[in-house]
């Protein structure tokens, strides 16, 4: 298999259970005096930034982090709703970190890495002691003890929750210690500053260019080590789940500066979103998978009915996912659950006015839990009434924050109506390609966090970017870096006054001083909703041959366009929201290229990568593990030009198998 | 580009940045659909206001889903606009009439300097927590999860706590610029949770010495910080955290 020598993933030797533990008692230690002088750069202020920072400074590093919002606990991780994953096997119900690690890799359709799943997996439980420590309110039960539910892909109870808002929970824990580490001296924040380059000496990340987004101003930083923790990069799609803000500028600077990119084309399309309302709209918003635990999803079996949902009686209803996936029913993962929402509205199924909806439905578990909760009360022969009553109590209890927010946006009681949903971009699995140390092709780089390419394959389980995200900045990167930091002892810090600052710098105030120069006819947002529509219509839920090849000709075209005619209005030195948008968008113009030769060049479907030619007869993804069990690792080769180098995935610990939620 | 048929009238504040004085400014919202959050018909003014070369509006924003507490407008005379329990991104253009004029304007604080137009700095929130806002655990230290149990009711209690979202509409709706429910809601997310309990009183000395440090002003108890809180923070909190300040201060 063609490769690179910078593609070395650098495994521990060992067996996959003994991996991990034998690495940390033998990695490269830093001893405490030294840690005072090394520097340590985190670009990210998300449950991976956060924890990490936190963490690092704890053990005595000097921290410094970096991030777009006006406080680090805004970051995009604050909206996660659903919950996180640990194998704590509170509920006796047969988990074990062996099956979580199953689970991650066979969701992820086999097109992970073993060895840091299994570490994943591991680590997961420490994850909610630390958290609990922290005083994140989890949700519980009478007697105490910590609750948990479903999500898909699975058949076990693992997740942790605290409402719909377990990642503002999570998020504000990680934001606590990182605000403790601040009020000791040990970490400085630079607050709404967007990382703009990295800066590379002798073959080493030696730091960062940042512009102070309130002054304009360029700064240079010095780091020993630089932690992009950035997110992920949904938004190239212009709609999508992620907060507005969410961007790729900080790892596609630094894959253009050598990193590798990892399987770019891998994106996770969620199947429950509040469909699209009409073309103001400017960002999707996610009805959290959690409700699949109670909500069944469902269409009419008659093409476009105009009925109510209501209207329609049960034996005119096709619960297509309990239907097609017995096994797991309304509980399939993601990709699956998409890809059938997608069939059955493109087949003219879909409910709503756009008839591209499909119903999530609460009624049935509203009159369970009701019958339920009315025997807990000693409540005999309860009217119909009292028990939907009852029933809807449990339900708020659970999801109340969803359907609030549900109710908002739409104008519609899902307490009263089945709620309609349709997929919508959510997540990326792809990013900056990692070694086993969350080390980039760089050296002294590292990504955490959705901004790798990591763990989740080509297909994530819900619940579990929560879960990395804390494994990698909590239990991870503080004992990997070690293994570089331990090397770097004698470096003292590098003046920025250094050439490859300067020219760094310059780099950037260049483009700065082009894009405020264009002043064409053009919005930033008219270029990234065009950009946004190719890749929906063309990378997204399905692809093909023809469309991706059409899709790369036509954004080449975005961007000359861009260049020439797009408008940035303002002054480059001074609070300017277009002028960051233009950056970010001109950076998406690029990746959106990359992910389609990406896509175009997997000849197979695997997870949330489908190809309308490889498919079963029954529409089901059909991989091919003799040509493509490998990740796709791309180097930055000049404008437009990408090199595919390949790292062979080995499974010694599962068997690689068809993936059936039949 | 037309998206729906209300016009409306806009008077906003404009300010170049923290040092120069601001004024109003009116702009017309043209072909504004309901079905637009507030801040989507805000996309749509400065669309066009690029479009004719002129400088659009900043503001501040993220999720548009009123988790991040990024959103911060002052809309006629309330933060967060006319509607209870919501932020301003979850505001809809339903919730007003064609032909209505609106009022926007930044939250008006001591503590929050302006950075542009209706963007404020609310640093000061960070430093506060920066102060005693956290349990003192180191990460490695926990024990198992379940090794603390904590009653459901006080849990659930903790979490209504916890579900600040740090947007400081309380402080802009106080004509105090008190930051008490704010500060009380941290304070009693840890006093309420065994694993808080054992710094409480030097957390809630602590941040409440940053709060008056920041410059926020003192608590009249008007309730006017719940009655526009969109997340629904209690002023129990407030109470608690009073409670907690005496007990900590008489010993
Ligand atoms: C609506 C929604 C719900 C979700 N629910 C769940 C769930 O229930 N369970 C689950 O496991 N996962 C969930 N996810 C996924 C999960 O939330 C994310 O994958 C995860 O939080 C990402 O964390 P992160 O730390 O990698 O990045 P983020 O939290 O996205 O943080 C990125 C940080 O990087 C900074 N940054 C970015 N670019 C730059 C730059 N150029 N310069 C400076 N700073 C920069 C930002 O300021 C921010 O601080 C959900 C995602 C969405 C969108
Ligand atoms: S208490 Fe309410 S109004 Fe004040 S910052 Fe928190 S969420 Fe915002
Ligand atoms: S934009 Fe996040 S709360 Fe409004």
């Amino acid at each position: 298999m063609a490769s690179s020598p910078k593609l070395n993933a650098k495994i521990p030797e060992g067996t996959i259970e003994n991996k991990w533990t034998k690495y940390r008692s033998t990695v490269h230690l830093v001893n405490p005096s030294n840690k005072r002088s090394l520097e340590v750069i985190v670009v990210g202020s998300g449950l991976a930034g956060a924890s990490a920072a936190a963490s690092l400074a704890e053990m005595g590093y000097k921290v410094k982090v970096l991030y777009f919002q006006d406080s680090p606990r805004r970051a995009h991780s604050i909206a996660a709703q659903g919950g996180v994953n640990a194998a704590k096997n509170y509920q006796n119900d047969g988990d074990s970190v062996y099956r979580l690690f199953y689970d991650t890799i066979k969701g992820g359709d086999y097109r992970a890495r073993e060895a840091n799943v299994h570490r994943l997996a591991e680590v997961s439980g420490a994850i909610i002691d630390q958290c609990v420590a922290q005083g994140v309110p989890f949700a519980r039960e009478y007697g105490g003890t910590l609750s948990n539910r479903s999500f898909g892909g699975t058949q076990v109870q693992r997740t942790f929750y605290a409402a719909g808002q377990t990642g503002q929970q999570l998020l504000l824990g990680a934001y606590s210690a990182l605000q403790r580490q601040v009020g000791m001296g040990a970490v400085q924040l630079l607050a709404r500053h967007e990382m703009m380059d990295v800066v590379n000496i002798d073959g080493k990340c030696r730091g960062i260019i940042a512009r102070d987004l309130v002054t304009g101003k360029l700064e240079r930083h010095f780091g020993h080590a630089v932690l992009l923790c950035t997110g992920g990069y949904g938004n190239v799609f212009y709609l999508s789940t992620n907060a507005m803000g969410s961007n790729v500028t900080a790892i596609w600077k630094a894959h253009k500066k050598g990193a590798f990119f990892g399987n770019p084309c891998y994106t996770q399309i969620h199947p429950t979103c509040i469909p699209v309302s009409g073309d103001h709209q400017s960002k999707l918003t996610l009805m959290s998978e959690s409700l699949r635990n109670d909500g069944r999803i469902w269409v009419p079996k008659k093409q476009n009915d105009t009925r109510k949902g209501t209207d329609i009686p049960e034996e005119e209803r096709d619960y297509y996912l309990e239907r097609r996936y017995p096994a797991f029913g309304n509980l399939v993962p993601r990709d699956v659950a998409s890809r059938a929402a997608k069939e059955r509205c493109d087949a003219g199924y879909g409910v709503g006015s756009s008839k591209m909806a499909v119903f999530l439905d609460f009624a049935a578990n509203t009159e369970r839990y009701g019958k339920i909760e009315a025997s807990k009360q000693n409540i005999h022969n309860p009217s119909k009434e009292q028990i939907i009553k009852l029933g809807k109590d449990v339900i708020k209890e659970k999801y109340g924050n969803l359907f609030d927010m549900y109710k908002q946006i739409t104008g519609e009681d899902p307490y009263e109506v089945p709620m309609r949903i349709y997929p919508a971009v959510h997540y990326t699995m792809g990013g900056l390609w990692v070694d086993y140390n969350l080390m980039t092709t760089i050296p002294g780089l590292y990504a955490l966090g959705e901004a790798n390419f990591s763990d989740h394959g080509a297909n994530r389980l819900g619940a579990s970017a929560l879960m990395q995200g804390l494994a990698d900045g909590y239990f991870v990167i503080p004992y990997t870096i070690g293994d570089y930091l331990a090397e770097e002892i004698r470096t003292k810090s590098i003046p920025t006054d250094n050439d490859a600052f300067a020219k760094a710098e310059a780099e950037v105030q260049d483009r700065i001083t082009k894009l405020m120069g264009i002043r064409g006819t053009k919005s930033v947002d008219h270029f990234h909703k065009r950009l946004g529509k190719i890749m929906w219509d063309k990378c997204g839920m399905g692809r093909n041959k023809e469309g991706l090849t059409s899709a790369i000709s036509e954004i080449q075209k975005i961007r000359e366009e861009f260049w020439k005619d797009v408008r940035v209005p303002g002054d480059a030195n001074e609070f300017n929201p277009e002028l960051e948008k233009a950056h970010r968008v001109a950076d998406f113009i690029e990746l959106g290229e990359l992910m389609c030769k990406d896509a175009l060049h997997r000849d197979e479907s695997c997870g949330g990568h489908f190809r309308d030619e490889y498919q079963t007869l029954e529409g089901e993804a059909m991989r091919d593990d003799e040509n493509f069990a490998y990740v796709a690792a791309w180097e930055f080769k000049g404008e437009g030009n990408f090199e595919l180098h390949k790292e062979e995935l080995k499974y010694e610990n599962i068997k690689i198998a068809a993936r059936s939620y039949k | 580009m037309s998206h729906g048929n209300m016009n409306l009238t806009l008077k906003v504040w404009k300010q170049k940045n923290k040092n120069e004085k601001g004024r109003f400014e009116t702009y017309m919202a043209k072909g504004i659909s309901p079905d637009m959050s507030f801040l989507e018909m805000f996309d749509v003014v400065n669309e066009q206001l690029i479009n004719e070369g002129k400088e659009p509006i900043a503001f501040d924003h993220d999720c548009r889903e009123g988790i991040c507490g990024m959103c911060s407008m002052y809309i006629n005379g309330r933060p967060h606009g006319p509607k209870e329990g919501i932020t301003t991104c979850q505001l809809h253009m339903r919730s007003f009439k064609d032909g209505d004029t609106i009022v926007v304007e930044p939250w008006r604080s001591a503590a929050f300097p302006v950075i542009k137009d209706l963007a404020v700095d609310r640093s000061s929130f960070d430093r506060i927590m920066a102060s005693g806002g956290f349990v003192s655990v180191n990460t490695g230290n926990a024990k198992d999860a379940n090794n603390i149990l904590i009653p459901k009711d006080d849990a659930d209690d903790a979490f209504n706590a916890a579900a600040c979202i740090g947007c400081g509409a309380c402080v802009a709706a106080c004509k105090n610029s008190s930051a008490m429910l704010f500060v009380s809601a941290k304070v009693s997310q840890l006093a309420l949770l065994p694993q808080g309990k054992i710094e409480a009183k030097a957390r809630v000395l602590n941040m409440v010495k940053q709060m008056d440090e920041e410059g926020f002003g003192n608590c009249t108890n008007t309730g006017a910080c719940e009655a526009e809180c969109p997340k629904g923070i209690s002023l129990e909190n407030i109470a608690r955290m009073n409670r907690e300040y005496l007990s900590a201060s008489l010993t």
